[in-house]
């Protein structure tokens, strides 16, 4: 079965001279828009705030402080998800930052945003379920699906395989 | 002996260190691509955890070494893992049975530390443990489809096991370190997990058709570094040779 390649991503947003000062501070609201627009550097049809990594941002004085739950505690992402933060807001004017790792609450799938579940499965990997697998194959939709291995090609997914169509896809796992 | 906690909490880091090196041992090398995968996934997650132990250890020490100068640059003799953790990957039932029993050990290990006194010890056990959930149910599902398998991987799993249980005794052994942990509130006593550990162990055993040992007898040493087995020292000259080679070598 033939898919269609996946959309082209927005990249990270990269440091210009022109904005390179800011006149006064931003907004809250205009800095969770930034972050909202930088992709996760394993899937990246889905962005950091899509997957509810990011768990709250303040001004302390003139320093932004930005706190990050990681995914797993090995995730290799991890570090490049700072970077990437780090570059954004540096290349938006921010010049005193702070990254904040918090390790409790633990990250769940349950802080997935709807849009990012919507946007795994159109990138043909199944979103996460209560149920503990997924609803249906992210490409035919049929339910006749069957688990290969708890343990994917990322520490946040399983293989899983489709009956009706033959494919194999990821699944997001719970935790 | 020098301050508990951060004996203690080598022990956690060193564990997981030590573990996780061996799983990754398996990297590309494994029977099937899907158990590669998983174990490779396993050996991160337990790399990940020790991380995070190692990091505070280092914190509470106050010395100014970070995870990566304790995992690299002590030798055998400062290393506080459980024995068990340190065997030889064998072949791929053995490793699958020492990880059921660490693994059924350290999710309940986990979900006691979970209560800590200690803010940052809670939140790592409250991470820690929802991946190694995942560890325990896939080690549990093999052991029980090897042992209930074919006759060949049947005896298999029953020599691993042979082999293997008398490390089992040591994750249940008390010592002074323990006890100044469980009377400041940070981590239970070990001991006080041995009657739901064995229970486990004797349903999932049963399921796999296979035979506990009868003789309890338990190797120990490890946790407390007085003796660790040969196995650990000629891990360690793979693990840690970039660093004994040029030391101080940063990426």
């Amino acid at each position: 079965m033939v898919r269609p390649a996946p959309q082209p991503v927005p990249g990270v947003v990269r440091p210009t001279p022109s904005n390179a000062r800011l006149a006064k501070k931003p907004t809250l609201e205009t800095v969770w828009e930034w972050l909202s627009a930088i992709p996760d550097p394993e899937i990246p049809v889905i962005t950091l705030t899509d997957l509810g990594i990011i768990r709250d941002v303040q001004w302390q004085g003139d320093t932004l402080e930005v706190t990050v739950t990681p995914t797993y505690s090995g995730c290799p992402a991890t570090s490049i998800i700072n970077l990437d933060i780090e570059t954004a807001l540096r290349g938006h004017g921010i010049e005193k930052l702070t990254l904040k790792r918090q390790l409790s609450p633990a990250w769940t799938t349950d802080w997935l945003t709807d849009a990012g579940r919507a946007k795994l499965e159109e990138y043909g990997i199944a979103p996460p379920q209560p149920a503990g697998g997924p609803q249906h194959c992210p490409h035919c939709k049929s339910t006749l699906v069957e688990k290969i291995s708890q343990f994917g090609s990322t520490p946040c997914k399983a293989q899983w395989r489709c009956q009706s169509c033959r494919e194999p896809f990821d699944y997001f796992k719970c935790i | 002996m020098s301050d508990p906690l951060f004996e203690y909490l080598c022990r956690l880091g060193d564990n997981t260190l030590v573990l996780g090196h061996r799983v990754s041992e398996w990297c590309g090398v494994a029977p099937v691509i899907e158990e590669d995968i998983a174990l490779a996934n396993t050996a991160l997650d337990l790399i990940g955890q020790t991380q995070l132990w190692l990091g505070l250890a280092g914190e509470v020490e106050g010395k100014g070494r970070d995870a990566d100068k304790l995992a690299y640059h002590r030798d055998v003799w400062d290393f506080r893992n459980l024995l068990l953790c340190e065997q030889p990957n064998g072949d791929f039932g053995q490793t699958m049975m020492r990880q059921f029993l660490f693994d059924s050990w350290h999710v309940m290990h986990l979900k006691g530390l979970m209560a800590s006194s200690n803010d940052q010890i809670a939140a790592i056990a409250e991470k820690s443990v929802k991946e190694v959930t995942y560890h325990v149910e896939r080690s549990t599902d093999t052991v029980i489809g090897l042992g209930d398998g074919t006759e060949e991987s049947h005896t298999r799993m029953q020599n691993a096991l042979n082999k293997l249980y008398p490390f089992v005794g040591e994750m249940f052994l008390s010592d002074d370190v323990d006890t100044a942990m469980a009377d400041a509130g940070i981590a239970p006593d070990p001991a006080g997990h041995r009657a739901g550990y064995d229970a486990h162990l004797d349903d999932v055993l049963t399921e796999a058709t296979l035979t506990k040992p009868e003789d309890d007898f338990a190797h120990k040493g490890g946790k407390s570094g007085t003796r660790h087995t040969e196995h650990l020292g000629h891990m360690l000259t793979q693990m840690q040779w970039l660093q004994r080679a040029y030391p101080d070598a940063t990426w």
